[in-house]
């Protein structure tokens, strides 16, 4: 049942091949069976088997939709009415949410089945899982190595087949670099697509939820759920969504691919480079056309993307200080104490340097050296892509710089953990759509190919991405002793 | 050596809305602690603030009774300091581009007007409060207040003593009631007022250093706390010290200023431009709909009944500084048949006495508009004189009965009957001969003794102009 498709799966509730408890049952069996891969924070079993009465119910009733029943899970970044939302920290550990997240609250709608929450580095302030105060999380490839991050917990998950789907959320690379690390499909929208109500804030500017699926057709149903506007996200952009499924099948003849020269340049690890190769090969067979651009202020993504960010995070996180929810510090002797001793062991090390770094860029004196700058740059990066996406329709290029590293290679080296987001982290910057594809192995690890398209064109990314899956398989390898 | 003081003050002005700036949470006064604190007002992890269209609007008519520029594109901006009532660790407010800019308001000190500038106003949100009694040394935290709309106003450093400051604010006050922005009720903390203040010799052009005294909650205090400070700093340089940019707390108890933090201690707010909310984009058509229905301003209301109502600088000033009591008076006149003056005198003088001593407030009044109307039309046609017409607003006060009514029950109408009033002035000449002798050698006081008698003898209700006729000619003989 585990290796069926969102749309398969939907016909064999309705065709009562399975129920959705019989369904809901093999998936938390599974969660139990591969519990070491630490890819859930918490396991909603009751609920869970809630949900799925409730969705039988509804699918005999002939009300279902197209989630209804079929077993997922959230990133545990998401707030979940009554169930723990950690956010991969010690700080919310104890942290019950009082209300749900309006992506949340759509599959609830949707009478999909929520499994449980799941593991991500901490606050989203990491590219390899290994940030989270419950742990790391492993690669089912590999499990010496990380499945990326900070939506690693997802990506392990949707790899190994303990979700059927799940949330994502990506700031700097978070959806696309775990999908790249753990040969999954993941979509992040165009900034303002997906509410970011309930989704605890990381770089508020930047932070989008969206699809984490084992393909382009899966990660179509899911966003359909997920997008559209909420009036309670000032942010969200009130458009009418498309129908995400309905252009899947369109040629991709006279399609126009950019390939900018700096993503290719010999920084790129040349088996990377040949991977990529092969796959645009695919695209060129499919009628679309190869473009060599040029976005000459890529290079300065990563150092813009950790001035915003931090500074944005500073703010945020502010409000975890012990005084109202979340950890509080054992006897405080003063409101300073509290304070400092709250937040002292509340905090992992990342999520205290990423703190300190954008404290320190808003402070009087640095903040038009550091924010002030970083926003020109931020600018200038944006309108790099939307030069290049006069000329070409989409761009392409490498998710990552290699494929999965080792757990505890980078953990110790902040600028090396930095630098595997240097491809994902301008699409952020620029508010733009784009998403990772599986694209063929090196050394049995997953390797991601990035489609980056122009604002709101999330329909033709999944069509561009479902019609190389047509005529290719990377996506349905399973890891050995997943299947 | 003679000096000369600055101060410009900042006022936090509650504004008005039924719900809070960035949540659906109510506003009101004075519910139990934290029940009027929703998800967004406590800084959940996840939620996200949404304005509140009402609070701009407010902002933009105070812009434009102020003749301010309305700033097109206006920017929300993250204050970070941390403090527990504030519950996300930043306070939502406006810097680098605030809503309202440069304006004005011109103040009455002594009979001189004088122009001052207004700075910016800026929209932003309230803290919780701290409530540090009756918790046993812990501190309570009550977010009631977190997210109630503000409008800062700031503004310039154009007032030279503590009495233009204080005729400042009570302008401020005056007009941000007017505007129906604000309900201005200090107790409560809607209307509240920092001052920054400093002195320099007379004739010096540049500015002294400045202190900036905090929370000064009444007129009374401002005017104080501000003196109070001027001695302090004139007395510290003339001592041979010098004053440290600070900010101080003004003790009304103890009336002293004493020193909260020095401006090193201040805290580095880190403003940035709040990435949860889009620019305010506020264009021409929005403008013109809140143009539309703008209300007239004290300053042309007050015009207005000097030249429609003929009204002199006093009355038209009293009934134009509230917009509950302008509104009375001319409900009031348009609905009796009476003087503008007549009106006016009635409503400064026996409807406003009587109002202060029972404590209440124009709208609070017993006496609607339509029963003082009544009794306006009874002494404009000559039903009763004046001094009947106290009697009448008596009972109008205490009952619910019209004044006809009461006139017609106490039978006070007015004898305005010639033969009547005659038949008991020629009795009162027969019985006070002696006076009418007085009268005729030429004491002409003693005219007075007979108005009082036959209006003694007629209870008061004899038409005072027609008694007056009526004994002139009988006593000349």
């Amino acid at each position: 049942m585990h290796t069926k498709s969102l749309t398969e799966l939907a016909q064999g509730l309705r065709s009562g091949e399975f129920s959705s408890v019989e369904l809901t049952q093999h998936f938390l069996k599974r969660i139990k069976q591969y519990h070491d891969l630490n890819t859930y924070i918490t396991v909603t079993e009751e609920i869970a088997l809630q949900n799925a009465i409730a969705a039988d119910a509804r699918l005999a009733s002939g009300q279902g939709a197209a989630l209804t029943g079929i077993p997922m899970a959230q990133k545990d970044i998401f707030c979940t009415l009554d169930i723990k939302t950690s956010c991969g920290s010690k700080m919310l550990d104890n942290f019950i949410a009082p209300y749900n997240a309006t992506v949340v609250e759509k599959f609830n709608q949707a009478g999909a089945v929520l499994l449980g929450k799941l593991n991500m580095d901490e606050f989203a302030m990491g590219s390899s899982n290994e940030t989270s105060y419950y742990g790391a999380v492993k690669n089912p490839w590999n499990i010496n190595t990380v499945p990326g991050g900070s939506s690693g917990g997802s990506g392990a998950a949707v790899a190994s087949r303990l979700a059927s789907c799940a949330t994502g959320t990506d700031t700097g690379g978070s959806i696309r670099q775990p999908a790249a690390h753990c040969g999954i499909t993941g979509l992040k929208p165009t900034y303002g697509r997906v509410s970011r109500y309930g989704m605890i804030a990381y770089a508020s500017s930047l932070d989008q939820g969206g699809p984490m699926a084992r393909s382009a057709e899966d990660a179509a149903i899911l966003l359909q759920t997920m997008a559209g506007f909420d009036p309670k996200d000032s942010t969200s952009v009130d458009l009418s969504v498309p129908n995400y499924s309905a252009g899947l099948n369109n040629s991709l003849a006279g399609l126009k691919i950019g390939l900018p020269k700096e993503f290719f340049s010999n920084d790129l690890n040349s088996d990377m480079a040949a991977k990529l190769e092969t796959a645009i090969n695919e695209y060129r067979k499919l009628g679309a056309e190869i473009i060599e651009i040029s976005m000459p202020n890529l290079r300065l993504a990563i150092p813009a993307y950790y001035v915003i960010a931090p500074a944005e995070c500073s703010a945020n996180l502010s409000r975890f200080d012990g005084v109202r929810f979340g950890y509080r510090c054992k006897n405080p002797v003063d409101l300073t104490d509290l304070y400092t001793r709250s937040r002292g062991e509340g905090f992992g090390k990342e999520v205290k340097r990423r703190i300190l770094m954008g404290t320190y860029a808003l402070s009087t004196g640095y903040y038009d050296a550091y924010y002030v700058k970083a926003q020109k740059i931020r600018r200038l990066i944006s309108d790099d892509f939307k030069n290049a996406l006069t000329e070409v329709d989409v761009i392409m290029g490498p998710v990552t710089p290699t494929p999965a590293f080792g757990i505890g290679e980078k953990i110790a080296d902040p600028i090396e953990m930095y630098l595997s987001d240097i491809y994902t982290i301008a699409i952020n910057l620029a508010g733009l759509p784009a998403l990772s594809i599986p694209a063929g192995f090196i050394n049995d690890l997953p390797v991601g190919l990035q489609i980056i398209g122009n604002y709101f064109t999330e329909d033709r990314l999944l069509n561009i991405a479902h019609q190389y899956q047509q005529v290719t398989d990377w996506h349905q390898h399973t890891p050995k002793g997943f299947e | 050596m003679e000096w000369e003081t600055v101060i410009g003050l900042e006022i936090h002005t509650q504004l008005a809305t039924q719900s809070k700036i960035f949540s659906g949470a109510s506003t009101a006064y004075g519910a139990e602690p934290n029940t009027q604190s929703c998800a967004v007002d406590l800084g959940l992890p996840g939620v996200l603030p949404v304005l509140n269209e009402e609070a701009v609007r407010m902002a933009v008519i105070f812009g434009m009774a102020i003749e301010a520029h309305i700033a097109p594109y206006s920017v929300f901006a993250r204050k970070n300091y941390f403090y527990p009532d504030l519950p996300k660790g930043y306070q939502i407010s406006q810097m680098d581009h605030p809503i309202v800019g440069q304006g004005h308001l011109d103040i009455e000190v002594e009979g001189v007007t004088k122009r001052i500038g207004i700075t910016r106003a800026h929209l932003e949100e309230d803290a919780g409060k701290s409530l540090h009694e009756s918790f046993h040394g812990l501190t309570g935290i009550d977010l009631n207040r977190a997210g109630t709309p503000l409008l800062e106003i700031v503004s310039e450093p154009d007032m030279r003593s503590a009495k233009e400051a204080v005729a400042y604010m009570r302008k401020l006050h005056e007009l941000v009631r007017y505007l129906g922005i604000c309900d201005g009720n200090m107790q409560e903390g809607s209307f509240r007022c920092d001052a920054n203040v400093s002195v320099r010799p007379k004739g010096q052009q540049a500015f002294g250093t400045r202190a900036e005294i905090k929370n000064i909650n009444s007129f009374k205090f401002v005017e104080k706390a501000i003196n109070h400070e001027i001695e302090r700093q004139i007395e510290l340089i003339e001592n041979g010290g010098k004053v440290v940019q600070e900010t101080r707390l003004y003790d009304s108890v103890k009336d002293e200023t004493r020193s909260m933090r020095s401006k090193e201690e201040a805290n580095d707010y880190r403003y940035f431009p709040d990435p949860d909310l889009l620019p305010v984009l506020i264009d021409k058509a929005f403008k013109a709909q809140i143009k539309a229905h703008l209300p007239e301003l004290p300053q042309a209301k007050k015009l207005r009944f000097k030249t429609d109502y003929l009204l002199d600088e006093e009355s038209a000033t009293i009934l134009t500084t509230s917009r509950p009591l302008a509104d009375y008076f001319e409900a009031t006149l348009k609905a009796s048949k009476s003087e503008p003056k007549l009106c006016a005198n009635w409503i400064t003088g026996d409807l406003s006495a009587a109002l202060n001593k029972a404590g209440f407030e124009i709208t609070d009044s017993p006496i609607s508009y339509e029963r003082l109307a009544g009794l306006l039309t009874r002494i404009s046609d000559n039903t009763i004189s004046g001094k009947i017409a106290k009697q009448v607003f008596e009972i109008l006060w205490q009952s619910t009965a019209t004044a006809d009514e009461i006139i017609a029950e106490k039978g006070l109408k007015q004898i305005t009957d010639t033969g009547a009033i005659e038949i008991i002035i020629d009795k009162i000449i027969a019985d006070n001969q002696d006076q009418v002798e007085q009268y005729r050698s030429g004491k002409d006081k003693v005219f007075a003794f007979f108005v009082g008698q036959v209006m003694k003898e007629m209870k008061g209700k004899a038409n005072p102009a027609e008694v007056n006729k009526l004994l002139k000619t009988k006593l000349q003989g």
